[in-house]
């Protein structure tokens, strides 16, 4: 038999709050849950209430009314005015999960049937855990190899769809070490309930140590106590690249006739850029792999990277700018517009420039194309 | 008592709809509104069955984390004809098209639907669209969810076009049957049958048909462009061939979210009928109910990106969209009060269609207040796609539109039958169900806001008690709905003879017998008074007198 109440988890109804922004929700989420309970119990309690009585007895007599305005612009007015107080303060929570601060570090985030892979501005790259600091702002800068996914926190109560041919982005910024659960939250196949990770975030010693490719002893699930064996016991490898390992091994067990739809594998390249299957540390930072993405690619042979123009525009200054465009509307020169040129250059022509450049849709894996963008950003 | 005058009670000689003419060929063919909507009635809870199989299985894989009884890829299937099946074969006809065939010409005092060769059309439609999605099945099946997102559902192996194409087909019978209500409601009322005299079952349907005539396109064609999609390959949806994937989830909750309101209004219209008769009490506020329901259709159009929050929408788009939801729950607030208004100062008798309206009552409650949740923007943010949402969707659409279904199937089954039920069954089974839901789906709000996401084959250690529960909760329902197939089996068998009016109800159905002559009434009837006027000392039912 199971058990329903003995379990702690059971109790609360929401996990862990381990954002600022995750705190700010869990007061918005109990005032609702309050009101909801207060009316509740004014519409379920009235009706019980009623139900006994106004039961049917013999000799009884209903009394005769059909409306009253007064009664209806009550109900009417009050929950308006409360349904407005609902949907602002909603909004400014939401407004604060969406406005990135300007020196968050980047990771872009790579979802594929059914593993999550990280590229880190070191180089590096792992799988299945994402490194991230303590107390400082994180975004994440997603795409997606195939279908569709979603990248879900709960702990940081934030959620993003992954879509591919575009970016989207979520920001944290993490206030507990330790790992948190990601779940996929877009159905994607045959694993999807196994396509998990998990946020690692390293105080400030674990988070250098990291940066440096040192040994990092075990971390434990967020909220849980370390004991003295686990510290000593178990070092996670230099590589980080754990698959994600746990303790439900069922729920990794993809049926043979698995449904993955197809997708490009990555290509290896200089011995840089590496496959989303079996992640590496690089020696090489992540600007500098775009680097040799811009130039292997012959990007540079119209693109320079110190503001002359030769056939198209530099790419020095170009992230973050503001373009106008040969249809006179302007476009923020962001990732989705970088990303948009490389595979669709016909979609819109920067103006001053010819529309010449060919499509380089499916030569630049998403991996690269992450790298690509870190060098633009950095051609400032 | 009765505010009509109407020509003849009873028919000649126990001629009526159900026995005259004999002969299947005849009930194939027929051109009689009512029995058309007894065949809806029998291919809907035939296809409920199917989904509440697919139900059972769910809910059995679910009890352990891991493999139970369902491998992956069969347990995706199952979550995905559990809702293709359960939206597009049951939930959206059941009501209108089901129940609203058999008593909307009746309520209007009229001898059919305005146009019953389009009616039977319809129905046809209806099953050959069922078919075609039910074919699938033997085929190599479909998964990606009732929702058909994109890229996914372009990519997938699996047979989903030929559910596509069943939605798609079975769409223009949503479409034919809202067309010909309206036009029906407008031109076959009954003389003295003014706007300000329609039941409000009739208001919830017309604006249920304004939804069906001008959502259903939309899905049509978004269908159409996915099949076309998928065997053409032309780049609309899927970003490896140049599409955009939002766009389809633009388009499918432009249908799909007024859809919502296809399913409930109707249940709504149901219970507005329900709760004065068994209060015997006029309903409170039979304008602002009657209103309501348009307000409800209109907001339903502009409220689709509120299923988008975390799609990679705007913000801007997500600040109005998440504005605009906050209004729905306004007339919908109006509806609750004024039913539960209505009892207040009644003399309640406690039948089984009034235990299913205050099932509704609770269930819908929920449902809604849940809503306002996820129409918050941040709050959305964590619920949505997890089982929140999906205990949400269930409080409304099984806790309103379903316990709707019930009422009024209790209600009219005298008039549809000629037969009475055992009311004594129906409560038993009424507790089941009700208890069973409640133990299925509450616990989902918790797994939900905990972080449990949905369309999950396997889940956390800790997610396995409230999983448990849940999945114990769906053998009560099954239990329960398997005992109302039993009774009504027996009722039909053995039950005794329905009078005409066993509920003393003012409305047109009661005026005529049970079961209504092929024509309806005998002579056409003539409404001198509004449907609720119940006086004071009008407290008893003919029910509890025999």
């Amino acid at each position: 038999m199971f058990s329903i109440f003995n379990a702690a988890h059971a109790a609360s109804t929401v996990p862990m709050a381990a954002t600022d922004i995750a705190v700010q929700w869990d007061s918005l989420y109990s005032f609702i849950v309050w009101l909801s309970i207060f009316f509740f119990v004014l519409v379920v309690g009235g009706m019980v209430y009623f139900m006994f009585k106004y039961r049917h007895r013999p000799g009884q007599k209903t009394v005769y009314f059909r409306d009253s305005h007064l009664l209806e612009g009550i109900w009417i007015g009050v929950p308006t005015a409360l349904l407005m107080i609902i949907f602002v303060w909603g909004y400014s929570v939401y407004h604060s999960m969406k406005q990135a601060p300007s020196d968050s570090y980047e990771i872009h985030v790579i979802g594929k049937q059914w593993l999550w892979t990280f590229q880190y501005e070191n180089g590096r790259t792992t799988v299945g855990e994402v490194f991230v600091p303590i107390n400082k702002p994180v975004k994440l800068i997603m795409t997606s190899d195939d279908v569709l996914h979603g990248f879900f926190i709960p702990n940081f109560r934030i959620k993003q769809d992954v879509v591919p041919g575009m970016y989207t982005s979520i920001w944290f910024m993490a206030t507990v070490p330790g790992k948190h659960q990601v779940f996929c939250t877009e159905y994607c196949g045959t694993s999807h309930s196994g396509m998990l990770a998990q946020v690692v975030v390293l105080d400030d010693d674990q988070w250098e140590a990291w940066n440096n490719n040192k040994k990092l002893g075990n971390i434990p699930k967020a909220g849980v106590e370390i004991s003295a064996a686990d510290h000593v016991a178990d070092l996670i490898n230099d590589e980080y690249s754990v698959q994600p390992k746990t303790s439900q091994t069922s729920m990794f067990s993809p049926d043979s006739r698995g449904s993955r739809a197809s997708s490009d594998s990555e290509q290896f390249k200089d011995g840089i850029l590496i496959s989303a299957a079996s992640p590496m540390k690089s020696q090489f930072s992540l600007v500098e792999q775009g680097r040799v993405v811009h130039e292997s690619k012959g990007c540079v042979a119209c693109h320079t990277v110190d503001g002359t123009v030769k056939v198209g525009p530099s790419h020095k200054g170009m992230f973050g700018s503001r373009i106008e465009l040969t249809n006179g509307k302007f476009a923020l020169a962001d990732e989705n517009f970088i990303k948009n040129h490389i595979e669709n250059p016909k979609s819109e022509t920067v103006k001053g420039y010819a529309q010449v450049m060919p499509t380089f849709k499916g030569l630049i894996s998403e991996t690269e194309m992450n790298a690509l963008i870190a060098y633009m950003k950095s051609l400032k | 008592m009765s505010n009509h005058s109407t020509g003849a009670v009873a028919a000649p000689a126990g001629r009526n709809y159900l026995n005259h003419p004999k002969g299947i060929m005849t009930w194939l063919i027929t051109l009689d509104h009512k029995r058309i909507g007894v065949m809806y009635l029998f291919t809907v809870l035939l296809f409920f069955a199917v989904g509440g199989f697919f139900a059972l299985g769910i809910r059995l894989e679910l009890m352990k984390l891991g493999r139970e009884i369902l491998d992956a890829n069969t347990y995706n299937r199952f979550f995905t004809y559990h809702g293709a099946i359960m939206v597009f074969l049951v939930i959206i006809p059941a009501i209108p098209a089901a129940m609203g065939n058999f008593v909307l010409p009746i309520l209007l005092g009229a001898k059919d639907v305005a146009f019953p060769r389009l009616n039977l059309a319809s129905y046809y439609i209806f099953i050959i669209g069922a078919t075609f999605a039910v074919l699938s099945l033997f085929l190599r099946g479909a998964d990606g969810g009732w929702t058909f997102y994109t890229p996914y559902s372009i990519r997938t192996n699996t047979t989903v076009i030929l559910v596509l194409f069943g939605a798609f087909i079975a769409g223009f019978s949503s479409i034919l049957t809202g067309l010909n209500f309206i036009v029906t409601i407008h031109k076959l009322r009954a003389p003295g049958l003014t706007w300000a005299r329609l039941p409000l079952f009739c208001w919830a349907i017309y604006a249920t048909s304004i939804i069906q005539v001008l959502a259903t396109p939309v899905l049509a064609i978004t269908l159409l462009l996915l099949c076309m999609e998928r065997i053409l390959h032309i780049g609309i949806f899927d970003p490896a061939l140049g599409g955009d994937p939002v766009l389809f989830q633009h388009f499918f909750w432009f249908y799909s979210h007024p859809a919502v309101y296809i399913m409930i209004l109707p249940a709504m219209g149901i219970i507005s009928e329900v709760i004065p008769v068994f209060s015997r009490k006029p309903i409170f506020g039979y304008k602002a109910i009657a209103y309501s329901s348009f307000g409800i259709a209109l907001i339903a159009f502009i409220v689709w990106g509120h299923h988008m929050f975390v799609s990679g929408q705007s913000e801007l788009a997500n600040f109005v969209f998440s504005l605009l939801t906050m209004f729905v729950a306004v007339p919908t607030g109006v509806k609750v009060f004024s039913w539960v208004a209505t009892m207040y100062k009644g003399s309640i008798h406690y039948y089984a269609p009034m235990l299913y309206a205050l099932g509704f009552l609770e269930l819908f409650t929920i449902g809604g207040l849940t809503g306002v949740f996820l129409a918050t923007l941040a709050i959305d943010v964590h619920l949505t796609n997890t089982y929140f949402v999906v205990a949400h969707f269930h409080y409304v659409m099984v806790g309103g539109t379903i316990m709707g279904m019930m009422a009024g199937l209790h209600y009219w089954f005298p008039k549809i039958t000629g037969k009475m039920y055992s009311e004594k069954a129906a409560t038993i089974a009424f507790w089941l169900i009700l208890i069973g839901f409640n133990l299925t789906f509450f616990p989902q709000f918790i797994l939900g806001a905990q972080g449990m996401p949905r369309r999950y084959w396997s889940y956390l250690p800790e997610f396995t008690d409230l999983n448990r529960l849940s999945s114990v909760g769906s053998w009560f329902i099954a239990l329960g709905f398997l005992y109302v197939a039993y009774y009504v089996w027996d009722a039909m068998k053995h039950g005794k003879n329905a009078v005409a009016n066993p509920w003393g109800g003012l409305t047109l159905e009661w005026q005529t017998s049970s079961p209504p002559p092929t024509e309806n009434f005998l002579e056409t009837p003539v409404v001198t008074a509004w449907p609720y006027e119940y006086l004071p000392e009008n407290i008893t039912m003919p029910v509890n007198q025999g």
